[in-house]
């Protein structure tokens, strides 16, 4: 085990009335501490399905888990509910998108964190309480020890999510899953917490999932991205890479049809035709094949008849793609930087 | 006689050439910014009472949700508004629609002032302004058929014989590019971004004249936005509609509206065309707020820009700061901003700010540029030497005059 978190061949299958739905299908990863993975995708591609399957949050009569989930030398879908009710929480903890509705309106903030620091810890109310109020200190909110008391409707949306961090944190978790955690909040505050939440990532040394739609969040946070789609990973690989020399249509899709604010205003964008599959039926092969504009581009009807292996990238450089495509690094030269980035070809 | 070297330019200019360029300058239309406007809108205020608790609910204050802002919208052109939770942007979309009434100053459309017309005479303009609201998963009734919901504009202002309506509302569906058959369907059966589409088409049923787009495409997913966001700017074109963009996401905001109104607390504290916005930001906020936004092309060639923290939240809009708004999360605050509140200054063709200190970035005056305008001295204090100037920022377009930053002094053209 090399790895701190090492997810393997993991499987999430929802069996319903009409058939099985695959929300995460075969997803691979691994992540050190200290290190930030960033997961991209649309909604219902299986991002946040994938981290629920981490912290043990699906109910073994509605979902069937498999695979291996290897957090620090333990594969945590082998151990009793109980172990992994002691670990959640304090090795991996989570933070949600909603601040709102992952609060409880009837219990004062500091309640709420101090109950979470109370679980795992052998120590009085009163301990735990003034450990509340360090943490959110910690987390920047002005004179903690009167906010304490508060209840999440006086706090502002940001100062609740700076809340939400409050609880992941108080037990120094190894692994922090952060589900959108800035998709409900205005830039600003926004940029506040992505600066918040690297400062604590030094300070703890913890290894950081950040789950987003926002590319521009990932480019800012994240070493590694996974971008997934239809459940599962279609692009792997370091940040940096992937956002430069991107080999799979899905992904030059999702980088085409946002605009930014310094680039050509007479730049179009390319949306992706169509809408995400359903995952009780996906398409065949190639899940992304119906929305796919490069088909043609693949010999025979293979995007249509075999689903593509997640292989190493035409890029030197660990980056892995599911596509069939045989020279992306070309067409993506060619095609779509000229159209995205017009200003970017011009340097080179 | 043209060779004398002289130093004080002379009245003739040096040649025919220079003498052709001032004639064309000075004859130049005098009021270019003004013309065409559709919606004109002059010091509009919204305050909403808070009422106290209890069996007698006095009012014992007011929410300054819109606090006397002006702007216009061009016809057949679009003026983005953006700004953060809070700031009166979603309020002031609502007032130009006149689903509020406002608490005073004027709108005008298309020369007539409808800030208090009546409810009644309301109707005939409800065909001319029209709106796209955020949440497609809210806005549509969902015990109406799709083909009910879009034809209902059309029963309601009797436009169109009952007969008539159906192919009129398919036609309308393949416009916003929906499938004409699915007329007979419900808002479940669709996704959000066809759902979106169907309040689109919704709006366009009475073929308005202003749209305002109030956070169009903020809930749907990236992918769909594009879609969505194509869609809205093609519609502009083959329709000549003007829009009111609403949206808190910069980047959206700057690929669709040449134009850019930055609000703060109720306040628009900058405006301008998007290439001085987004490239030459003066006020403080505007550029804590661009800096703010994450550039995932900035991010992926290495480069990454230095974000300006901004302290803090946005204070209660029910008792906000004297002066500046923005003077409590301000670096650059000085006595000033407490005292005086700027006036929206224009200070190039295109280009307002209200700031006693604007610059761009790391280039702020050191003195305020303000006091002679408002008869105060520098540090805000009522100064009995110096007459005001008359009323300055409240007017909706631009003149072709404008203060000089560096000159300091009024400028042409």
């Amino acid at each position: 085990m090399s790895s701190f978190l090492s997810v393997r061949d993991l499987k999430v299958h929802f069996p319903t009335v009409d058939g099985v739905v695959m929300a995460t299908d075969g997803l691979s990863f691994e992540l050190q501490r200290g290190k930030t993975l960033g997961i991209v995708g649309e909604s219902g591609s299986g991002k946040s399905v994938s981290s629920s399957a981490i912290l043990g949050l699906h109910r073994k009569s509605s979902a069937i888990v498999s695979g291996e989930i290897w957090l620090d030398g333990v594969d945590l879908l082998q151990i009793s509910d109980e172990e992994m009710r002691r670990r959640r929480g304090k090795d991996v903890a989570m933070i949600f998108q909603d601040p709102l509705s992952a609060m409880h309106p009837y219990y004062t903030v500091g309640n709420q964190i101090a109950e979470a620091y109370l679980v795992h810890n052998n120590v009085s109310k009163k301990a735990a309480k003034k450990r509340a109020i360090e943490m959110l200190d910690r987390v920047g909110i002005p004179q903690p020890d009167r906010r304490v008391d508060d209840y999440p409707h006086q706090f502002s949306g940001g100062m609740r999510q700076r809340a939400m961090i409050a609880m992941g944190l108080i037990n120094n978790p190894s692994l922090l899953i952060a589900d959108e955690p800035t998709t409900a909040l205005d830039v600003t505050v926004q940029a506040q917490i992505l600066d918040l939440l690297q400062d604590l990532q030094k300070e703890f040394d913890s290894a950081v999932m950040i789950i987003t739609h926002d590319l521009g969040v990932v480019a800012e946070m994240a070493d590694d991205v996974l971008v997934m789609y239809a459940g599962r990973a279609v692009e792997y690989g370091k940040c940096k890479e992937i956002l430069t020399h991107p080999e799979m249509p899905y992904t030059w899709g999702l980088l085409s049809s946002v605009p930014d604010v310094t680039g050509d205003t007479s730049a179009k964008l390319i949306p992706i035709p169509g809408n995400p599959p359903s995952l009780l039926n996906p398409p065949s092969g190639c899940a992304f094949h119906p929305r796919c504009t490069h088909m043609d581009k693949v010999p025979g009807d293979l995007c249509r008849t075999e689903m593509p292996e997640l292989v190493p990238g035409v890029s030197a450089g660990e980056h892995l793609k599911r596509c069939h495509l045989a020279n992306p690094d070309e067409i993506y030269a060619t095609e779509i930087l000229p159209e995205i980035a017009p200003e970017l070809v011009e340097e080179k | 006689m043209d060779q004398t070297p002289t130093t004080e330019p002379s009245p003739q200019g040096e040649g025919p050439g220079t003498a052709t360029v001032a004639a064309a300058d000075h004859e130049a239309p005098r009021t270019t910014a003004n013309t065409k406007a559709v919606l004109s809108v002059e010091n509009l205020k919204m305050y909403f009472p808070v009422k106290s608790s209890g069996l007698i609910r006095r009012t014992i204050g007011h929410v300054q949700a819109v606090d006397g802002i002006s702007f216009q919208l061009p016809t057949g052109g679009s003026l983005g508004l953006v700004g953060e939770s809070g700031c009166g942007k979603s309020t002031t979309g609502r007032l130009v629609t006149r689903l509020y009434e406002p608490t005073a100053g004027k709108i005008e459309f298309e020369g007539r002032d409808i800030a208090n017309v009546s409810a009644r005479s309301l109707k005939p303009l409800r065909r001319e302004i029209q709106m796209i609201f955020q949440d497609p998963y809210t806005s549509l009734n969902p015990r109406h058929s799709v083909g009910a919901i879009i034809g209902a504009p059309l029963a309601i202002h009797n436009i169109l014989p009952k007969n008539k309506i159906l192919p009129r509302v398919q036609e309308l569906l393949e416009i916003v590019g929906l499938n004409p058959e699915h007329y007979n369907r419900y808002p479940h059966e669709f996704s959000g971004g066809q759902r979106q589409r169907i309040g689109i088409a919704r709006a366009l049923t009475l073929q308005p004249k202003v749209l305002v787009a109030d956070e169009p495409v903020s809930a749907l997913d990236v992918s769909i936005q594009a879609q969505v966001v194509n869609l809205l700017q093609s519609l502009q074109r083959e329709f000549d509609i003007a829009f009111l963009f609403i949206a808190h996401d910069l980047a959206i905001v700057r690929h669709f509206c040449p134009e850019i109104a930055v609000m703060y607390l109720g306040k628009i504290v900058e405006i301008a065309d998007r290439e001085t916005l987004y490239s030459r930001p003066h006020h403080p906020y505007t550029q804590a707020l661009l800096s703010a936004v994450p550039d995932v092309k900035q991010a992926a060639i290495g480069g990454r820009r230095e974000r300006i923290r901004l302290e803090g939240d946005v204070p209660s809009p029910i008792n906000p700061p004297s002066g500046c708004r923005f003077r409590t999360r301000c670096s650059l605050a000085q006595e000033i901003c407490a005292r005086a509140e700027p006036p929206l200054l224009q200070i190039g063709k295109r280009h307002k700010v209200a700031c006693h200190f604007p610059g761009e970035l790391g280039h702020h005056p050191e003195k305020p540029i303000t006091p002679r305008l408002l008869g105060v001295d520098d540090t805000g204090a009522p100064d009995p030497g110096a007459a005001p100037a008359a009323e300055v920022g409240n007017d909706p377009g631009f003149s072709d005059t404008w203060f000089d930053l560096e000159r300091r002094s009024m400028a042409k053209a």
